[in-house]
């Protein structure tokens, strides 16, 4: 992964004592609130319901061993024990008190992190494919462009007054798994007709209230112009983006209003003044960006395994498990394994101190010393060795970590919701608890294959309920919490926004609902390999609503 | 007064913002700045005058339509009418690293201690503090970080362009 050089770690010890002075100025009433909340959310400090809440940026969501635990002691020491990963593959500590966070910083800057633009309006953490290096379906390593993304986005004096925040995400696989269609600028790695690589770019998704599907508006960048055209859109947002508008602000809004053609003129008249500039992008660039994502020196390895195998004919859980939780990795013998943080026990994406210390140990012992954050408020060990499998799933069940439900039913996106969220409306963690143990039948969540649920507590979106199959949105009317449902969503390559089936649900019905919504796919799929999506494509609205309502 | 910055010190103001050239009043001498359409309307009557003269944009303004004047000119005044909006960010890096103005760029309004840096990296090299600001402590945040990644007005290059590589 990228190591720091001199002038990173300097960087951050500088932001450190910046932070802390304006926390100074803030405590001594030199700054306003007002003003403060511009530099503490630049710091991804919120203030919360019932707190603060501080987002620590886990950069294209790669962490080291090490950075697992001093995410731990953060949570010891400062919070309650635990944290939130999000659905930006960061991770939230939901009660730091303000005069501690200068000293959690100092904490972070010592394992290269920070809490440099996870919120504001600026330009957010870059996101990427969790699977980034190991994918069997990789074009190229999304991660060095990623970093270079990092650099040139951290501080940028012209876009940290934006008009609104601003997402990037970026994939470099055939599968989209860092749903770039649904970021302000989303970049897929493509190869064009002579072999060379380069980037579809997506411009204008989001979610909130207004969804929007991005548009692509270069089917095919060049690398060597990644960054001056990032700089060319970043630019004509900035100058022609609305600012009269909280929620018409977002660049979606723009290139909607503008049109999608004019948009492209302007940007594309904006980068033909600047391509040349100091970001155009060398080959002595790229070799030296990723240098820092070279593969690491795998062994030798026969694809099969006897004791593996035996296990799998034996043990009907641990079959079970991999069935559900372990994708193939590029490498012969080599596995990617998927950490559930969905239980009943727990908000989707908790994760306790005690559990992110045994997962730092488990990835030192099988997984080359990473660990992944995913868009699905996951972890994976990318790199574990196929004989260690049976090991490592008997570590993980210990933990709690072994929930055979990866991309099933009770995989759930779940916002904080009202339970601390300052913004939401409605609770959605007891929501995704209820569907979780009313589907805890392995047989039945198996057969219902392939299928996302997601859960907002507000129209602002964080659950992504937009492009769930499955999307519940919890809102307040008339002092009653009700959750309306769409169907149809995905934030995969074949992104699209769901649409809403009809009325709202009162809480103690939506459970009955998803219920439903899942035995007429049953009923209608023509085989079990239809899945939950395609069944809804081809028959449309009309037997849910039916059954729903009817 | 006291509470303008010019290329990092405390200066004496020697502008003054001129307007209402369509009362025919006369103008006065000095150095004198005016609202774009004022410049657009007498701009000979303007340059005849003895005395510097700037013109103040608007931030919805785009720069290139004074690009072709920038030599007659020794002041653009920017605005930043609230700290979050940043439009002029981008007005101050095109008037300097896309048509090399070589004047002051000032940057009015809501101008902050936080947003010191960040405005002196896109060009801007004079600012009019808001009244509350502390000026002596405001000089401190053009020195509070020393690290830049990427090009702007102060940089041709990003930093993985301008430092010995560490790997």
């Amino acid at each position: 992964m990228y190591q720091y050089s001199e002038q990173d770690h300097q960087l951050l010890l500088e932001r450190v004592a910046q932070f802390r002075g304006q926390v100074e100025r803030r405590v001594k009433g030199e700054l306003s609130e007002e003003e403060f909340k511009h530099q503490r959310l630049r710091n991804g400090l919120y203030l919360q319901l019932h707190a603060y809440m501080l987002r620590v940026a886990i950069p294209y969501g790669l962490l080291s061993s090490d950075q697992m635990r001093t995410l731990a002691h953060i949570a010891r020491k400062y919070d309650k024990g635990y944290g939130h990963f999000s659905t930006r593959q960061n991770i939230q500590y939901n009660w730091p008190k303000l005069e501690d966070v200068p000293d959690i910083l100092d904490d972070l800057a010592k394992v290269e992190m920070h809490a440099i633009q996870t919120s504001g309006n600026c330009i957010r953490n870059t996101t990427s494919d969790p699977l980034a290096g190991v994918a069997r379906d990789e074009i190229e390593d999304p991660r060095p462009y990623c970093e270079l993304i990092r650099q040139w986005s951290t501080f940028h004096p012209e876009f940290n007054f934006l008009p609104r925040k601003f997402k990037i995400a970026v994939s470099g696989a055939t599968q989209d798994r860092a749903a770039v269609a649904v970021h302000d600028i989303g970049l897929r790695l493509v190869r064009n007709d002579t072999g060379e690589t380069g980037f579809e770019v997506h411009v204008g998704g989001g979610l909130g209230r207004t969804p929007m599907i991005g548009k692509v508006i270069r089917p095919f960048l060049p690398k060597q112009h990644m960054l001056t055209y990032l700089e060319a859109i970043l630019r004509v947002y900035n100058m022609l983006g609305r600012r009269d508008n909280i929620y018409k602000a977002r660049i979606k809004i723009l290139v909607h209003e503008t049109g999608e053609d004019n948009f492209r003129e302007m940007v594309e008249a904006e980068w033909e003044k600047i391509k040349k500039g100091g970001l155009h992008l060398r080959d002595e660039d790229f070799e030296w960006i990723k240098k820092f994502f070279l593969d690491p020196e795998y062994e030798e390895l026969s694809d099969r395994d006897g004791e593996f195998e035996n296990l799998l004919l034996t043990n009907a859980e641990f079959a079970r498990w991999v069935d559900k939780n372990i994708e193939l990795h590029k490498q012969p013998g080599y596995r990617i394994v998927y950490l559930s943080l969905k239980t009943a026990h727990q908000p989707p994406g908790d994760v306790t101190a005690d559990q992110m210390d045994a997962i730092a140990d488990l990835a030192d012992k099988y997984s080359l010393g990473q660990i992944r954050s995913t868009h699905r408020q996951n972890l994976v060990l990318s790199d574990v060795r196929l004989k260690d499998l049976p090991a490592l799933w008997g570590e993980l069940k210990a933990l709690d970590l072994a929930t055979p439900n990866y991309n099933h039913v009770t995989d759930i996106i779940s916002c904080p919701g009202l339970d601390y969220c300052a913004l939401a409306t409605a609770r959605s963690i007891p929501i995704s608890q209820a569907i979780t143990q009313r589907f805890d039948d392995y047989d039945f969540v198996n057969d219902l294959g392939d299928v996302s649920i997601n859960i907002s507590g507000c129209i602002n979106a964080c659950g992504h309920h937009h492009v769930a199959n499955i999307g519940i949105l919890g809102v307040n009317k008339k002092g009653v919490e009700v959750y309306q449902m769409t169907l149809g969503g995905s934030a995969r390559e074949d992104a699209a926004i769901g649409k809403i089936i009809g009325p709202a649900f009162e809480a103690d019905e939506i459970v009955d609902a998803v219920s439903d919504v899942l035995s007429v796919y049953l009923e209608n799929r023509e085989d079990p390999e239809e899945t939950f999506l395609m069944t809804y494509r081809r028959l449309g609205d009309a037997p849910f609503k039916e059954r729903l309502y009817g | 007064m006291d509470n303008y910055i010019k290329d990092r010190k405390i200066e004496a103001d020697e502008w003054m913002p001129f307007t209402g050239l369509e009362d025919g009043s006369s103008l006065p001498s000095g150095d004198i700045y005016v609202p774009l359409e004022e410049w657009m309307q007498a701009r000979e009557m303007l340059l005849a005058r003895n005395g510097r003269l700037g013109v103040a944009l608007r931030n919805t303004d785009d720069p290139g339509i004074i690009k072709d004047d920038l030599e007659r000119l020794d002041l653009i005044v920017l605005e930043f009418p609230k700290m979050a909006d940043g439009r002029a960010f981008s007005q101050a890096r095109i008037l300097r690293e896309r048509y090399g103005f070589q004047g002051e760029i000032r940057a009015t309004g809501d101008v902050l201690h936080d947003q010191l840096f960040y405005m002196q990296r896109c060009g801007i090299n004079g600012y009019e503090l808001r009244a509350d600001q502390n000026p002596a402590n405001s000089l401190k945040a053009f020195d509070e970080m020393t690290v830049t990644y990427q090009p702007a007005a102060d940089e041709e290059f990003p930093i993985w362009r301008r430092e010995p590589k560490s790997i």
